[in-house]
């Protein structure tokens, strides 16, 4: 075959891959559709969605137009990510507020809503101050509060307690009791689902935040990984490996998942006696073992005070709530702002929050909380979070990715016993 | 000679899909490695950054000797079960048909399924061997076990590839060894081996290449755990840029994959002489 002949061929081939590059961007402009629509994207979930569309069809009512994609939670993330700066990037974003939302801001990417809640002074009262602060960064607002209120509680199996004699612990030192006493009796003290890091994180926020108070991570997030070094968070993480060498997670946490058929499942079926989890797992435990929960043997209480720590033993952490933020590139940013100052706090979206089971971000609620399904549980948690003097949001949504991704690898480590408490300090604080 | 050949231009969507999906984004994460990307915003060249700390990256170092365990390992397991399972296969008996449907089963399923099977299979709660070893929990364990799973998927791949060119084996050489009194061990080492020695290579090749750039049976079975004993390269590569959101550093380890992987099959294929490719059999 002559030379010449494959020229030809090869700059064929050159003018397909061009095409194809140029047309693929062509195609990439705006949706047509639905022209002058508001963007709304969240979260998917199945019982979520359906409320979330009954705002949407009260903002259509009102003259408004919008229209809500969902998503699943990691490739939500990384949609997100990429969408934000392109013309495809949604109206109105679902997101967890703190850090998270700070790296958007910090882009320039998301739309200052400090003064249109100012003007709507009804929606900014609505809302609860400690929750609507989850958006807060400086002193501007860059979100609203959509969806519940998700502290993590320490949940546990009432008819395993009863049998062992055991009663819930509200002290650091009764929780070390109860984890020997069911060690002795060849149950798993506290069921932890290892495989996935944000679990354990549950514990490391806890103790810290009760050993030296909410300082120290605020600190840490504010002034970056140096804020590691404070001596309280190496003194909180001894204490936490000296629940791991108990025992008080069992020997086999490090593939126990929580999706399905894992921790919750030994909680309910008395394998286990306790578990720290957020909100939910009541919701996930109606759905997978119903009659653990309709027997009335699934018990919370809030996370045990730690004698002589400094932090407020009514201090909670969890996903203080989620959020929606506007786009600042957004061209209908004008009914963006309107949509979450007008439809996040009306009584009917309340209202069927409520009747999902959540419990609303919203001040006042008392008296629609006792339509929930399930009233005490709702009350319970309602009440926790009015009293609380701070409500941390998870460590890995509230520092940057990357920080987070590092930190949550050095903590599954530290639970495996491979890196002991100074040296998951010096690695963090390393970065 | 040349004339008889197809033309060139055979060889243009081939090229354009080549061109448009390995050359370009090939091209692309180079041009990454050299930045610093959160994703969000413009990438900002930084240098030789990423590279330095890949170096000094004990993590990355890390995965990329689990990465060699796991390839290495898995050819260990994978490469005499399928040439044995393969060869017999190809043969007459009378149950061969029957079984061979049964070792072929899991080729039927999306690796997402076995993952997942294997998941709960081995899950220290509720799976088959409660009370047994934490295949998945020890982090002594868990890459073994991790190669049993890729190798029960895939060796039934590589039996089919070794029961195709077994039965290419011409029936006259076995013959002609069976008058001479060969044994059955000494037909085998001295006809079927030499004569699947290009099939050999070819599927050694999938295998290392494979466990090199192995992903999602490793990201649903364990995404990494326990603590990083199976965050193998491509895995370390995942979490870098899509949890944590260094797209230029997990850029450098991509290009890094890109290497390893074709140094692999150019080596495999040069020191095993695949390149000369000439038949084995007689009369040609």
């Amino acid at each position: 075959m002559s030379r010449r002949s494959w020229v030809r061929p090869l700059i064929a081939m050159g003018l397909v891959a061009v095409t194809a590059v140029v047309s693929a961007c062509g195609t990439s402009g705006p949706g047509e559709t639905n022209a002058g629509a508001l963007k709304i994207w969240a979260l998917e979930d199945p019982v979520l969605n359906k409320i979330e569309n009954l705002s949407i069809d009260s903002f259509k009512a009102a003259g408004g137009n919008a229209s809500l994609e969902t998503f699943g939670n990691d490739p939500y993330k990384q949609r997100l990510r990429v969408a934000i700066g392109s013309p495809q990037a949604p109206d109105l974003f679902f997101n967890w507020g703190g850090g998270n939302l700070k790296e958007y801001v910090d882009a320039g990417k998301v739309a200052d809503l400090t003064s249109v809640l100012e003007e709507n002074k009804a929606a900014k009262d609505a809302f609860i101050p400690s929750v609507l602060n989850g958006a807060k960064l400086g002193d501007k607002y860059y979100g609203v509060p959509m969806r519940g209120m998700q502290p993590v509680l320490l949940f546990f199996n009432k008819k395993v307690f009863s049998e062992a004699g055991a009663k819930p612990p509200t002290t650091w030192d009764e929780l070390l009791t109860a984890v020997d006493t069911f060690k002795a009796k060849g149950i798993t003290p506290i069921a932890l689902a290892g495989t996935q890091a944000w679990t354990e994180l549950m514990w490391a926020e806890y103790v810290l935040d009760r050993w030296a108070g909410h300082e120290v991570f605020q600190n840490i997030r504010d002034k970056g990984p140096e804020g590691w070094k404070d001596p309280a968070v190496v003194e909180a993480m001894t204490k936490l490996k000296d629940l791991i060498d108990r025992g008080a997670f069992g020997s086999s946490f490090a593939s126990v998942g929580y999706d399905a058929g894992g921790a919750s499942t030994i909680l309910a079926q008395g394998k286990a006696a306790m578990h720290l989890m957020g909100t939910w797992e009541y919701t996930n435990q109606l759905d997978q073992s119903p009659d653990f929960v309709k027997n009335g043997d699934l018990g919370w209480v809030a996370f045990p005070s730690i004698p002589g720590g400094k932090g407020d033993a009514g201090n909670l952490v969890g996903n203080v709530s989620n959020f929606y933020s506007a786009t600042q590139d957004s061209k209908s940013l004008d009914a963006a702002k309107k949509f979450v100052t007008t439809e996040l706090h009306k009584d009917s979206y309340i209202e069927a929050l409520v009747a999902a089971g959540d419990v609303p971000p919203v001040v006042g609620a008392e008296e629609k909380l006792k339509k929930s399904p399930n009233p005490e549980y709702a009350s319970f948690i309602y009440e926790l979070v009015l009293d609380s003097k701070n409500f941390q949001l998870s460590w890995d949504q509230d520092l940057p990715a990357d920080d987070a991704t590092f930190m949550l690898t050095q903590l599954q480590e530290f639970f495996l016993g491979k890196v002991s408490p100074q040296q998951f300090v010096d690695a963090v604080a390393a970065r | 000679m040349s004339s008889q050949r197809p033309s060139a231009w055979y060889a243009v969507p081939a090229f354009g899909f080549f061109a448009l999906f390995a050359v370009l984004p090939m091209l692309l994460v180079i041009y990454l490695s050299f930045t610093a990307w959160d994703g969000l915003g413009t990438p900002a060249l930084n240098g030789g950054e990423n590279w330095s700390r890949l170096l000094e990256d004990s993590e990355a170092r890390a995965s990329v000797w689990r990465t060699l365990v796991l390839m290495v390992v898995s050819w260990l397991v994978q490469t005499p079960i399928a040439l044995l399972v393969g060869v017999w296969a190809a043969g007459k008996q009378r149950s061969r048909a029957v079984l061979s449907s049964i070792f072929f089963l899991p080729l039927l399923l999306s690796t997402a399924a076995i993952a997942l099977l294997w998941q709960a299979l081995l899950e220290p709660n509720f799976g088959a061997f409660v009370g047994g070893p934490l295949f998945l929990g020890d982090p002594d364990i868990a890459l073994y076990t991790v190669v049993l799973v890729i190798s029960w998927q895939f060796v039934p791949f590589h039996t089919l590839l070794y029961q195709g060119a077994a039965r290419a084996v011409p029936p006259s050489l076995y013959e002609a060894a069976t008058i001479d009194g060969a044994s059955r061990v000494s037909k085998f080492r001295h006809i079927t081996l030499p004569q699947l020695r290009y099939t050999i290579v070819t599927s050694s090749v999938l295998m290392l290449v494979g466990s090199l750039t192995t992903f999602d049976t490793v990201l649903i079975l364990t995404n990494g755990g326990p603590g990083t004993a199976t965050r193998i390269l491509p895995l370390h590569m995942y979490i870098t840029g899509f949890s944590g959101f260094e797209m230029g550093y997990a850029s450098a380890i991509a290009v890094v994959l890109v290497v390893l992987g074709t140094a692999l099959s150019l080596a495999v294929m040069r020191w095993s002489g695949f390149r000369q490719m000439s038949s084995q059999q007689e009369g040609s």
